[in-house]
């Protein structure tokens, strides 16, 4: 699905990916954790071709990404932040986002799912962040693709906008999709995710199941492995 | 490209700048008429006004509306879109709506005050012309310097010098070096100097085209014989093209490079 060999990206002189390789599968759900700064987003949005890379190779579906627009057309991206132009009516934006990626009936649902009626004929600048984060998700889940990739998908969202985002992401997954996601909620990474990539100081430290991780680091709960990850290397 | 022009296109005609610099240039036009009543003398009072304004709002709106979208851009890099797609459609919409304003509020009370049965016509058009070529001049270079500054107040900084260079300062020294020079046969490479500005550029061609070059001398007369004849207006059209396309290429250039 996704293929990445020797990622490297730097900032000026601040060193973010180096030397990434990444094999990702086709369908389930993959959570990209570490600390803060380790480099997900940078890496996220290596994938949706928003930075430009300065070493290595990314393909998406077979697609080498470099110099191409059009492999965006089977991903859907929830941005990390929800920026939106603010003298922009919600309505108006799900209209112009359709206009400009075609024809979708799923907003409909989505709107009613997560209750944004009363909100459509408001400005974007008026809106409140956990409101924001659910227009976002409608933008998002509106176009049936055979990627998803949530950065961040829970920031913001009030226990039951989080219980219908996770029936929806279950709802992608039994469709065969490949859904990728960052989060520093580890129950929520533990509840949905089937695979986890761990990204240590621009490389990925490690890869693979929930319970492989508790077993090589000799922890039993979850958010424990992962602790014991970031003390091991940083002492 | 034409659907994110129209989304900006749209987004600024709503916004209350575009009306206010409508409005200005309405009003300027109606008290210029009054003033005046006669059309070719409002033209160059006109002239005056439009040569060191239109340059000023288009740098202050292309910086302003490039670091305002920067959200709306983000959004859209995100989509199946390109690059030179998206910040070309922005620069347009952004262009023409300037662009538009200027050439209403200002027809507006000309078509009123008679314009179709005057003379004052061709320079009137000429006049509107290279007011639209320096909207896209001057926004275009505005682009350029916000892509290239992520810090807001630099690159707010660094447009408001490029305008105050190349109205004001580049005259200056211009003129410093004709009368450093003066003993030197100069015609020919003030003319080159003029070509290099496009606001200079502009307003040379609407001064020899209202007729007046009697009052710039034997350099007047250089010029009269330069811009006065098709060959003229043709190297000057192409360099106020030039002045637009370079800019342009480079917003394609350094966007495609660029990362958000």
């Amino acid at each position: 699905m996704v293929t990445i060999t020797n990622l490297h990206k730097k900032f000026g002189k601040n060193i973010v990916l180096s030397g990434i390789d990444l094999n990702i599968n086709e369908g389930g759900i993959f959570a990209i954790l570490g600390p803060n700064g380790s480099g997900k987003t940078t890496l996220i949005k290596s994938i949706l071709g928003m930075v430009i890379p300065n070493k290595g190779t990314i393909t998406v579906m077979g697609e080498n990404i470099k110099h191409n627009s059009a492999y965006r057309n089977k991903i859907d991206y929830l941005p990390q932040i929800a920026n939106f132009p603010s003298n922009l009516k919600v309505k108006e934006l799900i209209t112009m986002i359709k206009d400009l990626r075609g024809r979708t009936s799923e907003d409909e649902y989505l709107i009613n799912h997560f209750k944004l009626e009363p909100f459509l004929n408001k400005k974007l600048g008026t809106l409140s962040g956990g409101t924001k984060q659910k227009v976002n998700i409608v933008l998002t889940f509106m176009f049936d693709c055979p990627l998803i990739i949530l950065d961040e998908p829970t920031a913001g969202l009030d226990p039951i906008s989080l219980i219908r985002l996770k029936e929806i992401i279950k709802i992608e997954k039994d469709k065969g999709k490949t859904i990728l996601i960052t989060s520093h909620i580890m129950s929520f990474v533990e509840e949905i995710s089937d695979e986890i990539v761990f990204i240590l100081e621009g490389k990925i430290h490690f890869k693979g199941t929930i319970a492989k991780l508790k077993k090589n680091t000799n922890q039993p709960n979850f958010e424990h492995a992962i602790a014991s990850i970031l003390i091991d290397n940083h002492a | 490209m034409l659907k994110i022009l129209k989304y900006s296109f749209y987004d600024l005609i709503r916004s209350r700048w575009s009306y206010v610099y409508f409005m200005f240039y309405l009003m300027l036009g109606i008290v210029l008429l009054f003033l005046n009543t006669d059309l070719s003398k409002a033209v160059i009072t006109l002239m005056n006004v439009i040569i060191v304004l239109v340059p000023l709002i288009g740098t202050v709106f292309g910086v302003m509306y490039y670091y305002s979208s920067k959200e709306f851009t983000e959004l859209l890099l995100a989509q199946p879109l390109k690059r030179s797609s998206i910040f070309l459609g922005q620069y347009l919409g952004v262009a023409l709506s300037l662009t538009m304003s200027l050439i209403i509020g200002l027809g507006i009370p000309f078509v009123f005050y008679g314009l179709f049965k005057s003379n004052a016509i061709w320079d009137f058009s000429l006049l509107l012309i290279t007011g639209a070529f320096l909207t896209f001049i001057f926004t275009a270079l505005a682009f350029n310097i916000a892509i290239s500054n992520e810090n807001k107040i630099k690159g707010f900084g660094y447009a408001i010098l490029l305008w105050l260079f190349l109205a004001v300062i580049y005259d200056g020294v211009f003129l410093m070096f004709l009368i450093v020079f003066e003993d030197y046969p100069l015609d020919k490479l003030s003319l080159f100097g003029i070509m290099l500005n496009p606001i200079d550029l502009s307003r040379t061609l609407i001064l020899l085209k209202l007729d007046i070059s009697a009052l710039l001398g034997y350099t007047g007369a250089v010029f009269k014989k330069f811009f006065g004849t098709n060959f003229g207006l043709i190297v000057s059209t192409i360099m106020l093209s030039v002045w637009v396309i370079l800019p342009v290429l480079r917003i394609v250039y350094i966007s495609k490079k660029k990362d958000f």
